[in-house]
């Protein structure tokens, strides 16, 4: 194994003398790592003594290509970051927009939007925590939670027509409203998903062979969590409770009652057990949000901003002023302000925050992405050092490094 | 009113320890946005951080104005304790964009600083490893200056009147 490693990476692990380490490529395409990046990891036997990550593998260059779409263009790229739960992806952007022109949001569609990230959300936890069962031999849970996810894509379905890469909502509202099929597979979903999940979670929680596995498995420090400027699920299961819903409210999230869970030790064990509270959590916060969606006028589902807002098909097709604002909106004749704009939404795995620069013209003048894995899985090796090859396995799936998110 | 009571606090108090550091003040979008000289842009970070507690690196990103000739770097911070957010911003000239490295005050600016390089060719002094990070070794721009236009400009059936930038 260690005649085909790629001499440049290693460029800066220095050879040591009087021992002999053996490298080994972990990655770039190992179904352990979920995803297209590389690890050399420096090993001692099976200690592994350091890591050199090499990421850009699959480098689509959104920021650069961001700067020539027209904002409506831009959703469809904000999926592919973070896959696993495009939606949040989707609304943070249009959220921001929606910031930049000081659109006023009818709270139905803040709170329909809020029922579809914390779905999101759900579905990306499903993805890491079942992950993190399969990584240590527990198959079972994996393909039994997964019916679950498959039941969340096809409400994203019954909503948006997709699946994965969603490209759901339009900026100021939603394409469409919530269908009765839609409503009804929400409450059967909320019917059926608390069993299956109180199910899995007791395969796993108190399961002896799992949490000898996987406590102090790759932990991390409150304060190293915070050098790294970590978010989301990572820098909770530390014991620091920055969660972005709370901390800086949006789409109505401060009018929910729920619980941020936090960890004590940062280890794997804490990751896994602050993700499985949040799914209770969200299931709590979409229940509450059928409830207030009850109080407002079923019909609203897009703000009234004609001049920004996409009009809904088939007005378009049928009403001469709705098809003069879609001319207007899709060739860049609508006024967009100057400005600078910074928006944050708690995504899967963290902060995920949009910069926006405006300079008036119909693509923006920069979009930057801050995309939390990115800046947490900078972390790693830090976290794996000194620890067996298969602790380095399960460190990464709780850490629920995407990597379209990673290399945007 | 009190929010912008404590903005303007932590403004005087930079301009209290680094005078004549702070070009101008904005508050785009109420989002505090100091514009700083390029200078002192590491003790000033350094400073924050242990006297003011912004002990959170959010993000870090460059960008470029072709027409001033500058690129500029954008630091934000986030002061955890009271959620205040405050963004810090230097010119650096185009030719030569030089800064020193923030990774002796966040570790996290390793790869976000790897990543400006990258991206923008902006040189942080004493970084431990600054090399390209999404991009191949071997290309020989940085792609996200302005002057690298994203689709080929012989083209002539696109009318870019009509269809913006």
């Amino acid at each position: 194994m260690a005649e085909n490693y790629n001499t440049s990476v290693l460029s800066d692990i220095p050879a040591q003398e009087e021992k002999q380490y053996s490298y080994l490529n972990l990655g770039p395409t190992h179904p352990a790592t979920h995803g297209i990046f590389q690890n050399v990891l420096k090993m001692d036997g099976e200690i592994i003594m350091d890591a050199t990550p090499t990421i850009g593998y699959i480098h689509r260059a959104f920021e650069k290509l961001a700067e020539r779409r027209p904002f409506y263009q831009i959703t469809p790229i904000t999926d592919r970051m973070n896959y696993c739960s495009s939606p949040i992806n989707n609304m943070g952007w249009h959220m921001t927009m929606e910031k930049l022109l000081k659109l006023e949001i009818p709270k139905r569609v803040q709170y329909l939007r809020i029922i579809i990230m914390e779905l999101a959300r759900i579905s990306d936890h499903i993805i890491c925590n079942t992950i993190i069962g399969q990584d240590v031999g527990a198959t079972t849970g994996f393909l039994y939670l997964f019916q679950y996810r498959e039941r969340i894509y096809e409400i994203y379905e019954e909503i948006c027509g997709a699946r994965l890469t969603t490209n759901i909502g339009r900026i100021g509202g939603l394409e469409r409203n919530f269908s009765d099929k839609t409503w009804e597979k929400i409450e059967n979903w909320l019917k059926d998903f608390p069993p299956a999940f109180e199910e899995f979670s007791s395969l796993l929680e108190r399961n002896r062979i799992f949490m000898d596995r996987t406590i102090n498995c790759g932990p991390i420090s409150a304060e190293r969590a915070l050098a790294y400027s970590f978010s989301g699920p990572n820098l909770r299961a530390a014991g620091v409770d920055y969660d972005v819903r709370v901390m800086n409210p949006y789409s109505s999230y401060e009018e929910f009652d729920f619980i941020v869970p936090v960890g004590t030790q940062g280890d794997t064990y804490d990751r896994f057990m602050v993700r499985q509270q949040e799914m209770w959590e969200s299931v709590k916060i979409i229940k509450q949000a059928i409830e207030k969606i009850k109080k407002e006028p079923a019909h609203i589902y897009r703000a009234d901003a004609p001049e920004y807002v996409l009009p809904p098909k088939e007005e378009v097709y049928n009403n001469m002023e709705a098809l003069i604002y879609q001319f207007k909106n899709i060739m860049g004749e609508t006024d967009i302000p100057k400005g600078e704009v910074y928006h944050c939404v708690e995504g899967g795995n963290g902060e995920l925050g949009f910069y926006l620069i405006s300079d008036g013209g119909r693509t923006p003048y920069r979009l930057h992405f801050r995309r939390p894995c990115f800046i947490f899985y900078q972390a790693y090796p830090e976290m794996i050092k000194g620890r067996m090859l298969s602790d380095a396995i399960i460190t990464m799936s709780s850490m629920n490094v995407i990597a379209g998110e990673l290399d945007s | 009113m009190e929010q912008t009571a404590t903005e303007d606090r932590i403004v005087s108090v930079i301009r209290e320890n680094f005078p004549s550091e702070v070009i101008s003040v904005e508050s785009p979008y109420d989002f505090l946005t100091v514009n700083l000289k390029a200078g002192k842009i590491i003790e000033i970070i350094k400073f924050l951080y242990e006297k003011e507690k912004y002990q959170y690196l959010t993000t870090l990103c460059g960008i470029h104005y072709p027409e001033n000739k500058t690129i500029q770097v954008m630091y934000q911070l986030h002061k955890l304790t009271e959620n205040k957010r405050i963004r810090l911003k230097i010119a650096l000239p185009e030719e030569k964009p030089t800064v020193p490295t923030l990774t002796t005050v966040f570790p996290a600016a390793n790869w976000m600083e790897r990543e400006t390089y990258d991206f923008f060719g902006v040189i942080f002094e004493g970084h431990p490893n600054l090399i390209r990070i999404l991009n191949v070794e071997e290309m020989s721009i940085f792609p996200m200056r302005k002057e690298y236009p994203l689709e080929d400009q012989t083209r002539e059936d696109k009318n870019n009147d009509m269809f913006g930038r």
